[in-house]
């Protein structure tokens, strides 16, 4: 099998028990790549846990996580980062107190120092480009120095976004994205990221059945802790069990 | 460099040199004053890089500062050193006592960072008790070292002038080099762990090593004053490893400003004069004037005098 068969990201039997609680239970999946991947399922069904021990906020109880061919289960998070694993939180977690350009800065400086083998000092011009691509590409420029915590939710949001977007991900992972949105942002929304998409692979988390529908490749269901159904967003719609559990209620 | 920072370094350039210049003219007793005020300054600075630009609160400076100071004096005591040697082992040691504190409490924040900095330094300054025979315990080692010959002139350390200059260069390299390290990729990741660590860490750093690379640096410009402190005054005593050494460079720090490069000039100066002002009332227990001078600031200013006087151009801008 050639690499570019592999898919990007591989699961097996990923579990995390918190006590007695299996928060996910024996989970195996996979990305393709270049794919749009959604992941539904009501609150507790385990999504959070599951994109943490993809990006290192959490560490497996067992099971294996495996991305462009490599194990990375027991890797460092910013070890994680460096290999192109890139995720943007559920609740707004921008550096409050610093600018919307000091923020997309710390991002876009980890890509370039890397880049370039040092950390000491960085070209401000190159450093300032990457900044500005960032934020154009969420529509940010005109709040590039405003204070972080000062901008609108929906703009907190989209800030993280630009950072997500400044480490140059090769798989983007989006925890409820639209949580917050303006109704009016997200038909926006969603043409951003199907232009991230044509550059990397997204897997996002969202409650927004709509948005889902309308931008996944493919769904994947979750229900305490374990996959119930996966499919194109016409199959999902259809599935009996989906139905029941989740668009059922 | 962009305009911004061409400003910023022309302004603290400017305090430099204006701190070179007043040497013409201060009086003998305050010309003594503003050099100590400069050592303690660097003390500050050091301990700065990790409370104001890091977000970790240690109370135990008082070990890097005794650091440099007994490896500065001990070499000098025991080993007959020159003042230049001396410093440089000094410095080496206060880099050697970081990076094995470091290595202990980079895994630690909060709470739990200040309990084992104050343990840490805590043990430190017992050891000076305990191993008297070395250190010479709280009587402390006093020197008399011999004159530095530069450029073929002979620089007698009991001269003012040279101490004042001495104490110049090392806060303005201190000052210099903590304005370069905030504003470089390294210092701004020092205050994105402040602001949100977790955060940090999920924009690809690894924080713990970024922590433990501060305190190294801190450690050693603390330990430097340290050394410089003993070699330019001939004195090292168990004293300069106490509670009180760990103390003070966290007042000067707030009282100046936490964050800010000037602040722990500022905050060294208004104590050290604060407390001059204090005793010369003649009030016994005159420390309480300071202490509620301390508590006024703090409640009125909590950002520090220079984070004040940031806030009031920001506003005014």
């Amino acid at each position: 099998m050639t690499l570019l068969e592999t898919p990007l990201l591989k699961t097996q039997g990923l579990t995390r028990q918190y006590g007695g609680v299996r928060a996910v239970n024996d989970v195996s999946f996979a990305l393709e790549r270049g794919e749009i991947r959604g992941v539904i399922g009501p609150n507790g069904a385990g999504k959070t846990t599951l994109v943490g021990m993809i990006c290192g906020r959490v560490l497996p109880s067992a099971g294996t996580v495996a991305f462009d061919g490599a194990d990375i289960t027991r890797m460092q998070p910013w070890d994680r980062v460096a290999r192109g694993i890139v995720y943007t939180f559920q609740i707004t977690s921008v550096f409050k107190r610093l600018s919307g350009r000091e923020n997309v800065a710390l991002a876009a400086q980890r890509h370039l120092t890397r880049a370039q083998g040092h950390r000491l000092a960085l070209p401000q011009a190159k450093l300032d480009a990457a900044v500005d691509e960032a934020l154009a590409a969420v529509g940010l420029t005109g709040a590039a120095e405003r204070i972080a915590g000062e901008l609108p939710y929906g703009h907190q949001r989209l800030l993280e976004i630009a950072m997500g977007l400044a480490l140059k991900p090769s798989l983007l992972i989006l925890d409820e994205p639209t949580q917050g949105l303006a109704p009016g942002d997200i038909a926006p929304f969603c043409d951003l990221i199907r232009a991230t998409a044509k550059s990397t692979t997204i897997l996002f988390i969202e409650h927004n059945l709509k948005v889902v529908l309308e931008l996944a490749d493919k769904v994947t269901v979750m229900d305490r802790g374990a996959i119930l159904a996966e499919g194109t967003p016409a199959e999902i719609e259809q599935h009996p069990a989906v139905q029941q559990a989740y668009l059922g209620d | 460099m962009s305009g911004a920072a061409t400003r910023i370094y022309a302004f603290h350039l400017a305090v430099i040199a204006a701190l070179f210049l007043v040497q013409f003219a201060l009086p003998a007793y305050h010309y003594g004053n503003v050099t100590r005020i400069m050592l303690y300054a660097v003390f500050a600075i050091g301990y700065n890089i990790l409370l104001g630009y890091t977000g970790l609160l240690s109370l135990g400076h008082a070990l890097f500062f005794a650091a440099g100071a007994y490896g500065a004096g001990l070499a000098a005591h025991w080993w007959g050193f020159g003042p230049i040697a001396a410093l440089a082992v000094g410095i080496g040691a206060a880099l050697l006592v970081s990076l094995v504190t470091g290595a202990i409490v980079y895994r630690t924040t909060g709470v739990a960072f200040l309990i084992v900095t104050l343990m840490l330094a805590q043990a430190a300054f017992l050891s000076t008790l305990y191993f008297n025979t070395i250190t010479l315990g709280d009587q402390g080692i006093v020197l008399s070292l011999p004159p530095i010959a530069l450029f073929g002139a002979s620089l007698r350390l009991a001269d003012p002038m040279v101490k004042y200059n001495a104490a110049l260069i090392a806060f303005a390299g201190a000052l210099l080099l903590s304005l370069w390290l905030l504003r470089s990729p390294f210092g701004r990741v020092l205050v994105a762990i402040r602001e949100n660590e977790a955060r940090t860490r999920l924009l690809g750093y690894n924080t713990a090593l970024y922590r433990f690379t501060a305190l190294v640096i801190s450690g050693t410009l603390s330990g430097l004053a340290g050394a410089l402190y003993c070699i330019l005054f001939g004195y090292v005593g168990s004293s300069f490893a106490s509670l009180q050494y760990s103390t003070e460079p966290l007042l000067w720090t707030l009282l100046g400003g936490a964050g800010t490069a000037l602040g722990p000039l500022l905050g060294a100066g208004i104590m050290f004069y604060l407390i001059e002002f204090a005793s010369s009332t003649g009030i016994e227990g005159y420390m309480i004037i300071v202490g509620v001078a301390l508590v006024v600031i703090t409640l009125w200013f909590p950002e520090g005098l220079a984070g004040w006087f940031r806030r009031l151009k920001r506003v005014r801008s």
